[in-house]
């Protein structure tokens, strides 16, 4: 029974951001029907610099890390067996599939998705999307489809960046300490990959990306009551976003397996 | 009251709560063209919620608007943003884009709405920027310009696509009064200028007393009196000589503690 109104205020949720998803699509459409490009190139390179080209410092260093820490834990488990030679397939196979994406989506919410929020979120409370939407202009369109696109495009592209660099982590450690040489790693990890691996890696990216722009923007545009509102929506912006993208990543696994892997 | 030409803007028993709460209950209203109407009212009597209605930003109830004939409330989204390109909307905090500069404000529509080019728009952005007294702050940012000058700007953005009707928002809230007075003469001057349509929204009575060519009072989820300045200033109405006079006695303030009126 206390479930009841949670998964009601959910299934709302989820519509709204539906909704919003494909009003934004008919602006872009009815801008695109007058014979203009359907957002400001502008504004969509301004996002994928902030968004992208600004979150690579951040993905690097944390699945650098990452990898590391994988590699060296693994390999000390895997090591009485004499099997440390699996570490480099564990890593490159875990990340590219799996660790690469979901951590790529969780850094890229945090950082990006309360940057849109908290910036649509001033700017709703302040009237600038009403003053937009007042001027015949879709601050849908506007502003919504430049920052969507923007994390949607440049998410696998961060993702790829981890599990490069997740990689690289894992390969300079075990030279160290399993005495596993950089070349001997780098082969093993590309022998163990397969196409399928690294498909679904940048197919959930995207969904990732599209999830993690739509929380965002919705929550940006929904803001109520002023600064603290800003606040309250940016938080949950950033929960929601990462709660939606791990029960997305395990629902696109369930699906994988069970299509795939049997 | 009733004007002879065919009207610019026509409300008929427009009807509107939020939740529980009635905002308007059969508000009538017609304005008619080149008129300067000012809506009175206290704060949080729906003057504000009265320009989005107009604007298709919020949809009553019940009732119908009309915008030129055109009824506002059955416009889907693409006629209704053809029908905003003609109406200019001028916010109490200005609400310029505060990630843009001055010029890029008001250049916005015309590289989204129009086939100008880039000399044009500049052309014309430098002319609404002159007929505001602000054309040296073309290139400032929102955060570098006062209160006053902010107002000039989203007037200068407000007219930038030469618009038949405008709407202010509490359009000298907050100014000191020299400010005060050069944007009601702004207001007056460019509806002369542009033969544009105003209806604008406050509770500054000498704002208003200046600005105004008709007046209109809402209270408690309707209009009480609509009438010329010279005969708002006789009423009879005890709300109305309230509200002009400033007076903690009387209607307005019924049901608040003794100690406080």
């Amino acid at each position: 029974m206390i479930l009841f109104p949670m998964v009601r205020s959910a299934l709302q949720h989820l519509s709204s951001i539906v909704w919003l998803l494909i009003h934004t699509v008919e602006e872009m459409g009815d801008h695109m029907m007058r014979g203009r490009f359907p957002f400001r190139m502008s504004i969509f390179f301004e996002q994928t610099d902030r968004s992208g080209v600004g979150s690579i410092p951040l993905v690097a260093l944390v699945s650098f890390f990452i990898g590391l820490t994988m590699a060296l834990l693994t390999g000390y488990q895997l090591r009485p067996y004499g099997q440390e030679s699996l570490v480099p397939s564990l890593v490159a196979i875990g990340f590219t599939r799996e660790l690469g994406p979901l951590m790529t989506g969780i850094m890229v919410a945090a950082r990006v998705g309360a940057a849109y929020t908290a910036e649509l979120g001033t700017m709703t409370v302040t009237e600038e999307v009403e003053a937009i939407e007042a001027m015949g202009l879709g601050p849908l369109r506007l502003l919504v489809s430049p920052r969507v696109l923007a994390v949607f495009i440049l998410l696998p592209c961060l993702s790829v960046i981890s599990s490069a660099m997740a990689m690289l982590g894992g390969a300079i450690i075990s030279s160290w300490a399993f005495d596993i040489p950089l070349q001997g790693f780098a082969d093993s990890a590309l022998d163990s990959l397969i196409i399928r691996d690294i498909v679904a890696g940048v197919l959930k990216s995207f969904f990732f990306g599209l999830i993690i722009g739509l929380v965002a923007c919705y929550k940006g545009l929904t803001v109520r009551g002023g600064a603290a509102g800003v606040g309250t929506a940016t938080t949950s912006s950033v929960v929601t976003a990462i709660t939606t993208v791990i029960g997305f990543d395990t629902l696109f696994n369930i699906v994988l397996v069970a299509l795939f892997d049997k | 009251m009733t004007t002879d030409a065919a009207p610019m803007i026509e409300l008929k028993e427009v009807h509107l709560s939020f939740d529980d709460k009635e905002i308007l209950s059969g508000v009538n209203l017609s304005i008619a063209p080149r008129e300067r109407l000012v809506v009175l009212g206290q704060s949080g009597s729906g003057k504000s919620t009265l320009l989005r209605l107009i604007l298709g930003i919020l949809k009553p109830d019940s009732g119908s608007i009309q915008f030129k004939g055109l009824e506002v409330t059955r416009m889907g989204r693409r006629r209704l943003n053809k029908m905003r390109q003609r109406i200019g909307m001028v916010y109490q905090y200005s609400a310029l884009i505060s990630s843009l500069n001055v010029r890029d404000n008001l250049a916005l529509p015309l590289e989204e709405l129009t086939t100008n080019t880039r000399a044009e728009i500049d052309a014309m952005v430098m002319q609404k920027l002159e007929l505001v007294g602000m054309a040296e702050a073309r290139d400032k940012m929102p955060s570098e310009l006062s209160g006053g000058m902010r107002k000039r700007i989203g007037l200068a953005r407000g007219i930038i696509m030469d618009p038949e009707l405008i709407l202010y928002d509490e359009p000298s809230a907050g100014l000191d009064p020299v400010t005060s007075t050069l944007i009601d003469q702004l207001i007056i001057s460019l509806s002369e200028k542009i033969g544009a349509t105003s209806i604008v929204v406050t509770h500054e009575m000498e704002s208003a007393f200046r600005i105004a060519t008709r007046m209109a009072m809402l209270y408690k989820s309707r209009i009480i009196a609509d009438d010329t300045p010279e005969n708002f200033k006789r009423s009879s109405d005890p709300v109305v000589a309230q509200f002009i006079s400033g007076d903690t006695k009387g209607p307005l303030l019924e049901g608040l503690p003794q100690e406080i009126t």
